[in-house]
């Protein structure tokens, strides 16, 4: 059998590659990304399947479910907040179902490494009633998103892969089998696919006949490991994805070792489950994000006898990611002896803008602009220029979701906020922004947006950006903004004074203005000179 | 045997190249290893570290826990200090002495320097200076890489082959000046 080193992402896309994967599309963001960038470095290898960066999630989820529909097996990939904006075609494809294998990829997290949240895509499956499989190493990402294309065609349902970050963007050696030829077209049943209400009381009534099915195949998955310990009848451990590992790491070195049930699928083995909890007193719960299979097993009133604890009765942090040294604890161990961290005082090292970058230039300006107006805000987006919110911009007063800058700045502008401004950047203003600005310019909302045009999406390391350049002034004029208040400047240390000016205009404008700051990702140039 | 290494450094440092060599030199050797690394945002400029574990057994953990690692290898002397919680009691240190100062609050390097040389066993190379010897200031990583071989579980010819392999499309110069800079670094280390 052949190996090959991969990172979590990595084994995810190969495994779906080998499962027989038509065509993959997805959004950039981290830690998804690399699932993404790695099948389209096979497709262009001559991998006969699509590889595609979409629009948005919502889109790519699309994408995917229609290539679904005509028998062809589909992934689609995103981080967590991805799976928010794709919910609606998500929701519903557990009503529609799958007809070619449907494999959905969210990776959470937790700790919030590089994300606004920590939600925990476990609970979005659970709420579509679809399976979930949560991959504890790289071997069984490759595995299990195989085996996930199989469960999918089983069940012509979506089947979830939830990923973290540790596991995303962590690299081991994988051991991988032969490949599967893709499916042949073979068209969805329009019954099945048209949701109107009375095929979609259908299609939910047989989603709800399937639960039970989906249960025993939970308790019937080699990736759910149950060892009953003989001598130790006072601790058990349930543990979800990679808190297992670190379970086996803590225990390892000890002599009597707890009663143990690795959980890699949801819905939950209810079996496997009740057998642990039958076997001790106390059941201790280590699983990345939220309390879910606490919350499940302890229940509102909780297993007369038994005690059940994790994150909800402090045995862990209620928040942030789990590692080997938190497990440790909950399981009553001692830290390991270490040198300990000296006295001297560790300053932080924070993510920074390049030297360089256009966005400091933009934010330079705009903040030279803003001191001679007092009251101006600044809703700002999703991006590299989040970093204008740290020293020593400190630019921006906003930052949620992707598109949040231009609904927010309306509705602030709506209730009396001069001057509103929007900054976002173009891969974030195709994405979610474009929409909001229609509605902006038929109202002509007293606001000024900022699009940075960097011709890229830089953070997550440079993937295609659909609109752009000349195109992205051309679609902003098409959503109705007037051509005098579609102004661009080029943010540049020399065009500095101008820049201010122009800017200033802008926002003294009492209706809508659009400023496009026009100039190339640093890090893009960069690789294109090398 | 099993050996677990923390990689440190800033962002654009070339932290994943020295864990490329590592990783792949494992798998060579036919070893285990597993390697956690920080992507996006982390990158701009903010403090990077890998952990990378190699074993003849089965690697359960992706992160290695704290009091856990044989090694700390650093291409920035702040960021070596960072890890020090991690650091097994007879654990080495092995770091550039060069600082990257992109913050305002960078702390004395005179303390720096002493605290990372209060380690048990701490090797301290100015990379800095060896990599421009060696011919290209780039190579910082591969200095502190060839400073950290003596002490790696792993052959020197399979490390050095890596090396030649990770820089052979940038053509036959660039693989010269990081061989230099590994066997300038390694030379550091065992003075």
């Amino acid at each position: 059998m052949a190996r090959q080193v991969l990172l979590g992402d990595e084994a995810v896309a190969l495994g779906a590659v080998h499962a027989g994967l038509s065509a993959a599309y997805s959004y950039p963001g981290t830690p998804a990304s690399e699932i993404m960038e790695y099948l389209i470095g096979l497709a262009a290898k001559g991998g006969g399947f699509k590889a595609v960066w979409s629009v948005n999630e919502k889109v790519a989820y699309e994408e995917a479910l229609g290539a679904s529909f005509a028998g062809r097996r589909a992934m689609v990939s995103f981080k967590h907040v991805g799976l928010n904006v794709a919910a609606d075609p998500f929701m519903n494809s557990a009503m529609t179902g799958a007809n070619g294998g449907l494999v959905v990829v969210s990776a959470d997290d937790p700790g919030m490494h590089s994300s606004q949240n920590e939600q925990d895509s476990r609970v979005y499956a659970l709420v579509a009633q679809i399976p979930c499989f949560e991959p504890a190493d790289q071997q069984e990402c490759y595995d299990m998103t195989r085996e996930a294309f199989d469960v999918s065609e089983k069940l012509g349902l979506p089947v979830l892969i939830r990923l973290v970050t540790r596991l995303s963007h962590s690299r081991s050696s994988v051991e991988i089998r032969e490949p599967r030829p893709e499916n042949d077209l073979r068209m969805g049943n329009s019954k099945d696919w048209t949701l109107l209400p009375a095929n979609a009381r259908r299609r939910f009534s047989l989603l709800l006949e399937q639960q039970a099915g989906m249960v025993r195949l939970s308790e019937e998955s080699p990736a759910n490991a149950l060892s009953l310990g003989g001598g130790n009848r006072s601790l058990g451990v349930i543990a979800a994805g990679l808190a297992a590992n670190y379970f086996r790491e803590a225990a390892a070195a000890e002599s009597a070792v707890p009663s143990f049930l690795k959980i890699s699928t949801y819905p939950l083995p209810e079996k496997l489950i009740r057998r642990l909890v039958d076997h001790v007193d106390t059941v201790l719960i280590l699983e990345d994000g939220y309390p879910l299979i606490e919350k499940e097993v302890q229940g509102m009133f909780g297993i007369p006898g038994k005690k059940i604890v994790g994150r909800l009765t402090g045995a862990l942090p209620a928040s942030g990611e789990l590692s080997p040294d938190i497990v440790r604890k909950a399981l009553g161990l001692a830290p390991l002896p270490s040198q300990g961290l000296s006295d001297i005082p560790l300053a932080n090292r924070p993510p920074q803008l390049c030297v360089g970058c256009p966005h400091a230039d933009t934010f330079k300006a705009l903040n030279k602009a803003r001191e001679s107006r007092p009251g101006s805000t600044v809703f700002s987006d999703i991006g590299c220029y989040t970093l204008g919110a740290l020293p020593p911009y400190n630019a921006i007063q906003s930052c949620v979701c992707m598109g949040a800058s231009i609904g927010m700045a309306r509705g602030a502008s709506d209730v009396g906020v001069r001057p509103a401004v929007s900054v976002i950047g173009d891969s974030t203003f195709a994405h979610s922004g474009m929409t909001p600005l229609l509605g902006a310019a038929a109202a002509d909302t007293d606001m000024t947006v900022i699009i940075l045009d960097n011709a890229t999406t830089a953070m997550t390391g440079g993937q295609p950006s659909y609109g752009v350049g000349a195109k992205l002034l051309r679609i902003v004029e098409g959503l109705g903004v007037a051509k005098d208040h579609l102004r661009t400047i080029e943010p540049l240390p020399r065009n500095h004074e101008t820049n201010v000016r122009v800017i200033g205009e802008e926002m003294d404008h009492r209706g809508l203005s659009v400023i496009v700051a026009v100039r190339e990702c640093i890090q893009e140039s960069r690789k294109k000179r090398s | 045997m099993k050996q677990d290494i923390i990689l440190a450094g800033v962002g654009g440092q070339g932290i994943l190249s020295i864990a490329f060599v590592i990783d792949n030199a494992a798998l060579a050797d036919g070893l285990q290893f597993k390697q956690a690394e920080v992507h996006g945002m982390a990158q701009r400029g903010g403090a990077v570290q890998s952990h990378l574990r190699i074993s003849d057994g089965r690697i359960w953990s992706d992160l290695i826990p704290k009091g856990a690692a044989d090694m700390i290898l650093s291409v920035e002397p702040l960021e070596a200090l960072r890890y020090f919680d991690y650091l097994k009691p007879d654990g080495i240190v092995v770091t550039s002495s060069a600082p990257y100062k992109n913050i305002p609050d960078y702390p004395d390097l005179d303390k720096i320097l002493t605290a990372v040389r209060s380690a048990k066993r701490s090797v301290v190379v100015d990379s800095e200076k060896l990599a421009k010897e060696a011919g290209t200031s780039k190579a910082q990583n591969i200095v502190m890489l060839g400073a950290a071989s003596p002490f790696l579980a792993l052959r020197e010819a399979t490390l050095r082959s890596l090396v030649e392999e990770l820089f052979k499309k940038r053509g036959p110069a660039m693989v010269e000046a990081n061989l230099k800079a590994f066997e300038l670094g390694r030379a550091a280390a065992s003075i």
